[in-house]
């Protein structure tokens, strides 16, 4: 014990690598992932629900390009859609001319474009298995109430739909928060941004990479919990007797 | 059509499956309190028939009128569709629908479930549609299930459940789609009771069912349906005592 | 091969580099996964704790954070052990972690993670009746998991396999962040040198959609050999 504790003394005074500077990065860094996987989540649902409505339409040109859109954006490496706009956004002509340039030019925006068009894509098919799997008894009963399309979209599929969706959609906000990671790659100090600028720094990966790998473990913990009380809450009703 | 509308009147309806005629123009009035069973063996078209006089089928030819009001139909490249669905959605929150199983909204409580349509379709303001519906819940006994969601019912309760849903819609006509079909034999009683008792309150309803007892107490009218045509209709008295085709006679002899 | 300006070959090596590294790793995975299912499984309550560990630990970090730490994290703990070994005993050995080998290893080990989780379901789902009949008939262990288990379970497994393969093949596109010359790599160095990104990462994209294609005919072709007997692949799915 007594050794322990001098082992463990020792170690904080050799410490040169947990001091303010590396510390404040690790906050920034938290920070910006924070940041860019909460707006891209929030972009991505917002987009996904008319997509995942639409891509379940009979008419042909409605679905088939959203069905484009989700196999391509699913069947490819996240980094290569990132590359694409990254790289790409430069070269469409006249961009740098424009206003558009002062926000494009940081990499964020593409990052969260290409993050936004990816989480969208995943959470539109997720939606669309989950309105496809309304029960077809409570969608004769609403069109026997007299209910229109849309008052039954609103009123009775898309609640039910959500509610079963939340699993799914609790994985796909976790896989978002570890695909964040790539953002480091087009230079955005997210969380492993600055893993990777204090193992440059100070050359030690273990105390860089554990340390934000805990910090990850951390955020996925606690949007299971999330996800696992909203389950609970919402999904109240598929339960047999209370 | 001189004197009052009835309430429910279905003329020379025919449907079609494919190349497969299902019914074969049938006929139907309801007038008002009546009780009209369709009786049948499985495939004589009697649910079809249901189900096509609030739409949930398109009827190939024939009319539907409710309440005088006649269903106006189109002609489109994918055959005959109603012209306006504005119009049936009407019509159909005054033709409330009780299913064989159940169809409550399972994201929703009892409660919830009855005062969805009110309020959603006929605009009711909320609180009245909550007294309505609670009401309606005592009526057939689930006051103390108000906030159970389906899944935690028995059948039996989720069907009662749905017949409050149902009246809650305040209907012309109400259907019933083999109502107690689903249900364990003990289950059914309680069922049968509550469509008993709004059959004496002088409630129009049309009904799709198997149990022959209930075609026999409560209905003016009972049709029997075999391929879908009409093989006799009459009262009970008539039809259930004293059958006059082969067919219907071997249809009411107790099985096993 | 298109010349891509003098790129095409190299990026087609790429896109073998790829796909080796996917094979490897998948086989890798496949081997932890069955280990940690085991393990999971097991009567002894450190093999049970050393599987969860091992899977929440792995399903909670970024596959590029674990990647980094085994590569760079993985060189320096190798080069502690040399150095102790040379001072030490004298013997001198260098070892070199190469960017392949860490990325066969780290994938590997991510999917063996989700493997394991597959393929605990896929054993919990096999009839336990029948690993009771094929006790009464005087099979042994070894003998049970290869003719019963091992065969039923896989009717389990493959629609969790294809799924875990079809992400595992797009996590290969991080080793070209540790300096991998996968076809990713090629391709972004192209678009950097020429300034013409799309010449470059559109084709790779249609590579991996190709890749991924193929893969989901094999895996239908082989669902429907494993189904052999349970009707149709839909019937247990629902």
């Amino acid at each position: 014990m007594e050794q322990l504790n001098i082992w463990f003394t020792n170690l904080l005074a050799d410490n040169t690598i947990f001091n303010a500077q590396t510390l404040e990065y690790y906050a920034e860094g938290l920070a910006t992932t924070v940041q860019l996987v909460f707006l891209s989540l929030v972009i991505g649902l917002v987009m996904a629900v008319p997509l995942a409505i639409a891509r379940g339409s009979r008419r042909k040109w409605i679905k088939m390009p959203i069905f484009f859109y989700t196999y391509i954006f699913r069947g490819t490496p996240l980094l290569i859609q990132l590359y694409i706009i990254y790289y790409g956004v430069v070269f469409i002509d006249g961009i740098q001319d424009t206003w558009l340039w002062l926000i494009l030019e940081e990499p964020f925006y593409p990052a969260l474009i290409a993050f936004t068009l990816n989480t969208a894509a995943y959470t539109t098919e997720i939606f669309h298995g989950a309105i496809k799997a309304t029960s077809k008894g409570e969608i004769e009963a609403a069109r026997a109430y007299g209910m229109s399309r849309g008052l039954m979209m609103r009123r009775i599929i898309l609640p039910s739909a959500f509610r079963r969706a939340l699993p799914a959609y609790g994985n796909e906000v976790i896989f978002m928060l570890h695909a964040s990671a790539i953002a480091s790659v087009v230079t955005i100090m997210d969380l492993t941004g600055a893993a990777r600028l204090v193992y440059a720094r100070y050359y030690a990966p273990f105390d860089a990479f554990l340390f934000v790998a805990m910090l990850y473990l951390c955020l996925t913990f606690a949007i299971l919990y999330l996800f696992r009380y909203l389950e609970k809450r919402m999904l109240a009703h598929l339960r047999p007797q209370s | 059509m001189a004197e009052t509308p009835l309430p429910l009147e279905v003329r020379n309806l025919r449907k079609r499956f494919g190349s497969n005629e299902v019914l074969k123009g049938l006929s139907l009035q309801a007038h008002q309190g009546d009780v009209i069973t369709l009786i049948g063996a499985s495939g004589s078209g009697k649910s079809t028939f249901l189900r096509c006089m609030n739409l949930l089928e398109q009827p190939n030819e024939g009319d539907i009128l409710v309440h005088g009001e006649e269903i106006r139909f189109k002609e489109t490249r994918h055959g005959r569709e109603p012209a306006d669905w504005k119009q049936v959605e009407r019509i159909r929150a005054k033709l409330s629908m009780v299913f064989q199983g159940f169809n409550l909204w399972a994201h929703m409580t009892l409660l919830e479930n009855v005062i969805e349509a009110p309020i959603h379709v006929l605009k009711k303001p909320r609180k009245e549609a909550i007294e309505q519906g609670r009401a309606l819940l005592d009526r057939v006994g689930l006051l103390e299930r108000a906030d159970y969601y389906p899944a935690q019912m028995s059948g039996g309760q989720q069907q009662r459940g749905a017949i409050a849903r149902a009246l809650a819609m305040e209907p012309e006509v109400m259907l019933f789609d083999e109502p107690t079909s689903a249900l364990d034999p003990e289950l059914v009683g309680d069922v049968l009771k509550v469509m008993r008792d709004l059959a004496k309150e002088g409630r129009t309803m049309v009904v799709v069912t198997h149990e022959m007892a209930f075609a026999r107490d409560v209905s003016s009218q009972v049709i029997y349906l075999h391929q879908g045509v009409v093989e006799e209709a009459g009262p009970p008295a008539d039809v259930l005592d004293n059958p006059r085709s082969e067919r219907l006679k071997q249809f009411l002899a107790p099985k096993h | 091969m298109i010349d891509l300006q003098g790129y095409g070959p190299r990026l087609l090596e790429g896109a073998l580099v790829t796909i080796e590294l996917a094979v490897l790793s998948l086989l890798l995975a496949v081997i932890l996964g069955l280990l940690t299912a085991s393990a999971k499984m097991s009567r002894s309550w450190i093999l049970h704790r050393i599987g969860t560990l091992y899977t929440t630990v792995i399903r909670g970090v970024p596959d590029l954070v674990l990647m980094l730490l085994l590569f760079f994290g993985g060189q320096m703990g190798i080069n502690l052990v040399t150095d102790w070994l040379y001072y030490q005993f004298d013997i001198d050995i260098f070892i070199n972690v190469n960017e392949f080998i860490a990325g066969v290893v780290t994938i590997g080990l991510i999917f063996g993670a989700y493997m394991g989780e597959t393929f605990r379901g896929a054993f919990l789902a096999v009839d336990s009746g029948q690993i009771e009949a094929g006790r009464a008939y005087g099979m042994s262990e070894g003998l049970m998991f290869r003719r019963i288990r091992f065969p039923q379970m896989m009717r389990h497994a493959l629609p969790g396999l294809s799924n875990n393969w079809m992400v595992l093949l797009k996590t290969t596109a991080l080793v070209s962040i540790i300096g991998l010359t996968d076809m990713v790599r090629v391709a972004a160095e192209a678009s950097k040198a020429t300034h013409e990104p799309f010449t470059f990462l559109i084709p790779v994209a249609v590579i991996y959609l190709l890749i991924a294609s193929v893969s989901e005919w094999i895996f239908a072709r082989l669902q429907k050999r494993y189904n052999v007997g349970f009707g149709e692949a839909d019937e247990w799915n629902n």
